[in-house]
């Protein structure tokens, strides 16, 4: 029976290997008889040696990964649109691998029964059928780009075993293919580059490609004063273009451009420069595809267009940061590398965003992102907490104003939703009215929490102290905190307010010195270690330097090395803050990677006895900074 | 009157008879073996009175899959218009869709929901005017157990004095906050189905909480 919902599920098939080879009507059909399924993450799709299910998948949301006992290493993560489980039901086998969600998914299962009839009558879905036959683990046009690791060490062990397999890779090219005629004036080529942010143009006639022009070529020719700068594109072009075949591995890809030592390969429809180019392969491509690093990811980044290109860069980014952590690099370089990225990647969804609206900002505004990502602390992704400030307007033009940001911020953090950013539980999002305020009214909310202080306003202005422009103007910003710093000064109760919030945090270990872990709820049993070890840390460090009217230095390791400088009677301990801080965060930062998710929550059971009394050691300092703070400041005034 | 209601009872059609004959069967304490009903109903308005209902698009949900094959659409001819709400669900008084009675849209859609919990978004809405629908076919009100998301979706919530929680979430704001494409909002099968993945992220927003049972989760939504 046809219906809403399996046009849906048509609308969505259409657009992917093989089922973009069917007519509408056979993929109505064809979607009547499929299966939605909604599978939880880390929920179990199939096992190794499962016998066959009457069905294979596609995923519509969500990851899926790939594993492969005993090691359970990811093999492969297939995303929206990838086809997985399939090779079994043609090769009339048991299942080789383990299918598990790897975030929430929803896919579509499709009966093999019912598609195998399309397959024999339609080539060009038979032909599919085969090569995913040969290839090993699915949909063999996929082009995730795969590639080595960062510096894995020895290649033990991959986190990614198709590295190996490089040659066989196919390589991603750019399909959107940039071109001038050859009579185009270098000035309008040069112009059009710029718009288009590439750094070489196609030059095609009747569709053939005749020639590129690189930015070397503009330089070469046009600056050194050689051509005019309304020179044709023919006269400036490298030509012949070196043509190659879509089915282009990396390493030919690489060799190609060692060979000629050209930064640039046209691919074009039979490999030849006689058919029609169909894509373009920069040194750039095939540096994202074999090896991260962050000055190519950013590179990558900025170029995005779209949000979900961001969302594959991200993949690139962990794996970095996965490698970065194998080769034991300190943690202060790490966290400042991994949070250079992701804030670029958050003024990237910025930036989208305003292109998608019509009208350009009524005023000045500023992003400001909160909490660990506020602190450069923020190596996995974890909720979303930010807030707007835009410039003062009149009253009569405020709500309209205010109307645009929400809007913007709306879009804003879907579009870092779709990233994998979390919503915050508690709505501390520049969506959110009351976080999208302009510069005064902000100002009137702070004054309000510095001088009426609660458990609730002491975390509201605790966030103030931790934040990070993330884009826009950065004098709002600056205007706003200097203006609370003036405040505090006038109410020297706040710090006792924050202090004793700083000492709120439950305690890491009980009398007997266990661990203390979670009574109830889906984590009973685990070690929080966000709660209970992180969050006393960076409350400390934040009261002890506000105390002393430091501003602008909002990581809490480089806080405490500051107050180790400050107080010289006190180095040891504050240095002592700071390691713990950091032999913490790593340690978050590999239970989250292991377990794909925050890290928050450590199984206790699953550590080893060294990583617990590295933990224990920890503990020892949180415990004496607590007792520094609840003395320099009389919290027992408060308390009691 | 106990004779007239005993009467009453015993003149009810089969078809009924049937469908309450589905409650006789034990109650399943496992959430995954349940058979889950979502529903959605386009109405001429928003009057449980004067307004009738159009469409009724339903799916099952079971071990979290929705069959497609297993999926509920009909459309009812009602001589009631509204032009003013035809322009939210754009189903016209005498469109081409197939149109059958009411009574035969109900006949068709007891014999589909049998026993099954009912998942809607503001289900009030929906079964109440199920429910007149039944009246005036002379037929007692449905005996299903029923839930609804935008209940269950203000449990996952946290509790904080930060945040602003509302009395209540429109199906527009849980598409937001889940991320669920709005394609084919304000048909009654694509609204069902939004509902659908609503109910599944909220179940499991809620199981990370705390194990929940069939019992606990009616008690929630």
């Amino acid at each position: 029976m046809k219906n809403t919902i399996s046009f849906r599920v048509a609308d969505f098939l259409k657009n992917y290997p093989p089922f973009n080879e069917l007519t509408i009507d056979e993929l109505q059909d064809l979607s009547t008889q499929i299966s939605i399924i909604y599978k939880e993450k880390d929920a179990k799709i199939f096992s190794e040696n499962d016998p066959q299910h009457p069905h294979f998948y596609i995923i519509h949301k969500g990851a899926i990964s790939l594993r492969k006992k005993p090691k359970n290493n990811i093999v492969d993560i297939c995303d929206e649109g990838d086809i997985f489980g399939l090779r079994p039901l043609i090769a009339n086998e048991n299942y080789k691998m383990d299918a598990v969600a790897h975030e929430e998914s929803i896919l579509y299962a499709i009966p093999i029964d019912i598609f195998k009839p399309y397959a024999k009558n339609n080539r060009e879905v038979g032909n599919f059928l085969i090569e995913s036959f040969a290839s090993n683990t699915r949909n063999p046009y996929s082009k995730s780009h795969r590639g080595t690791l960062y510096g894995e060490s020895g290649g033990t062990e991959p986190f990614n075993p198709s590295a190996e397999l490089l040659d066989l890779q196919p390589v991603k090219y750019t399909k959107n293919i940039i071109s001038c005629s050859p009579n185009t004036q270098a000035k309008q080529v040069a112009a059009t580059m710029t718009l288009k942010n590439v750094g070489a143009i196609l030059v095609v006639e009747n569709k053939l490609p005749i020639g590129i022009i690189t930015d070397k070529d503009l330089r070469n020719k046009i600056v050194s004063g050689k051509l005019p700068i309304t020179a044709p594109a023919h006269q400036i072009m490298t030509t012949p273009v070196i043509t190659y075949p879509k089915k282009l591995t990396i390493t030919q890809a690489q060799m190609a451009m060692i060979k000629s030592s050209i930064s640039h390969l046209c691919i074009t429809k039979d490999g030849t420069p006689n058919s029609k180019a169909i894509g373009i392969l920069s040194k750039h491509d095939v540096m994202v595809a074999v090896g991260n690093n962050p000055t190519v990811l950013i590179k990558a980044i900025k170029r995005a267009k779209r949000t979900k290109e961001i969302k594959q860069i991200r993949k690139g980014i962990t794996m970095l940061l996965t490698g970065y952590l194998e080769q034991n690099i300190p943690m202060t370089l790490i966290s400042k590398i991994i949070s250079e990225l992701n804030d670029t990647c958050i003024k990237q969804v910025i930036k989208i965003s305003l292109s998608k609206i019509e009208t350009p900002p009524p005023v000045n505004f500023t992003w400001l992102s909160l909490g660990s990502q506020g602190r450069s602390e923020q190596l996995l992704q974890t909720d979303q907490d930010n807030a707007l400030i835009f410039e003062d307007v009149a009253d009569s033009k405020l709500d309209e104003t205010r109307n645009y940001f929400l809007k913007l911020a709306s879009q804003v953090t879907k579009r870092l939703n779709v990233i994998g950013y979390e919503f915050c539980p508690a709505e501390m999002m520049a969506s959110n009215p009351s976080w999208c305020l302009s510069l005064s009214e902000w100002k009137t909310n702070v004054n309000n929490w510095i001088t009426n202080p609660g458990p609730d306003e002491v975390l509201l202005s605790s966030i103030f102290f931790d934040f990070n422009i993330t884009y826009g103007k950065p004098e709002l910003a600056s205007n706003l905190s200097d203006y609370i710093f003036e405040t505090v000064k006038n109410y020297p109760n706040f710090f006792l307010h924050l202090a004793s919030g700083a000492l709120q945090n439950p305690s890491p270990t009980s009398f007997f010195r266990q661990f203390l872990v979670e009574q109830d709820g889906a984590h009973k049993d685990f070690f929080d270690v966000k709660r209970r070890a992180l969050m006393p840390l960076t409350d400390a460090a934040r009261v002890l330097i506000l105390s002393h009217s430091i501003k602008y230095i909002n990581n809490t390791t480089e806080r405490f090395e500051k107050l180790a400088e400050l107080e010289p009677n006190n180095v040891e301990i504050f240095m002592a803050g700071s390691y713990a801080y950091k032999a913490l965060l790593k340690f978050r930062t590999r239970q989250g990677l292991a377990h794909n998710d925050s890290g928050r929550y450590i199984s206790l059971d699953k550590l080893s006895k060294e990583e617990k009394i590295k933990l224990k050691r920890t503990f020892k300092t949180i415990k004496e900074m607590q007792d520094l703070i609840y003395i320099r400041f009389n919290v027992s005034n408060l308390l009691r | 009157m106990i004779d007239f209601f005993k009467k009453k009872e015993s003149n009810l059609p089969d078809f009924w008879k049937n469908y309450e004959a589905t409650f006789s069967k034990n109650a399943i304490e496992n959430i995954e073996d349940i058979t889950f009903v979502v529903l959605d109903t386009e109405t001429t308005g928003l009057d449980y009175y004067t307004d009738r209902m159009l469409c009724i698009g339903a799916l099952k949900l079971h071990k979290n899959v929705i069959k497609i094959d297993s999926t509920f659409e009909i459309f009812i001819k009602q001589e009631h218009y509204n032009r003013e709400t035809a322009q939210i669900h754009g189903i016209l008084k005498n469109g081409k869709t197939e149109r059958i009675t009411e009574l035969e849209a109900i006949k068709l859609f007891l014999v589909y929901l049998e026993n099954s919990i009912i998942i809607a978004h503001h289900a009030h809405f929906d079964i109440t005017i199920f429910n007149k629908a039944l009246h005036r076919n002379n037929l007692p009100k449905l005996k299903n157990k029923v839930l609804d998301t935008s209940t269950l979706y203000k449990k996952t919530l946290i509790k904080s004095n930060l945040l602003n929680r509302k009395e209540h979430y429109s199906l527009d704001e849980l598409t937001d906050k889940f991320n669920i494409s709005k394609k084919d909002r304000h048909t009654a099968l694509g609204d069902a189905y939004i509902t659908a993945i609503a109910f599944l992220k909220i179940l499991n927003k809620l199981k990370e909480k705390k194990k929940l049972t069939v019992q606990q989760l009616l008690r929630l939504g």
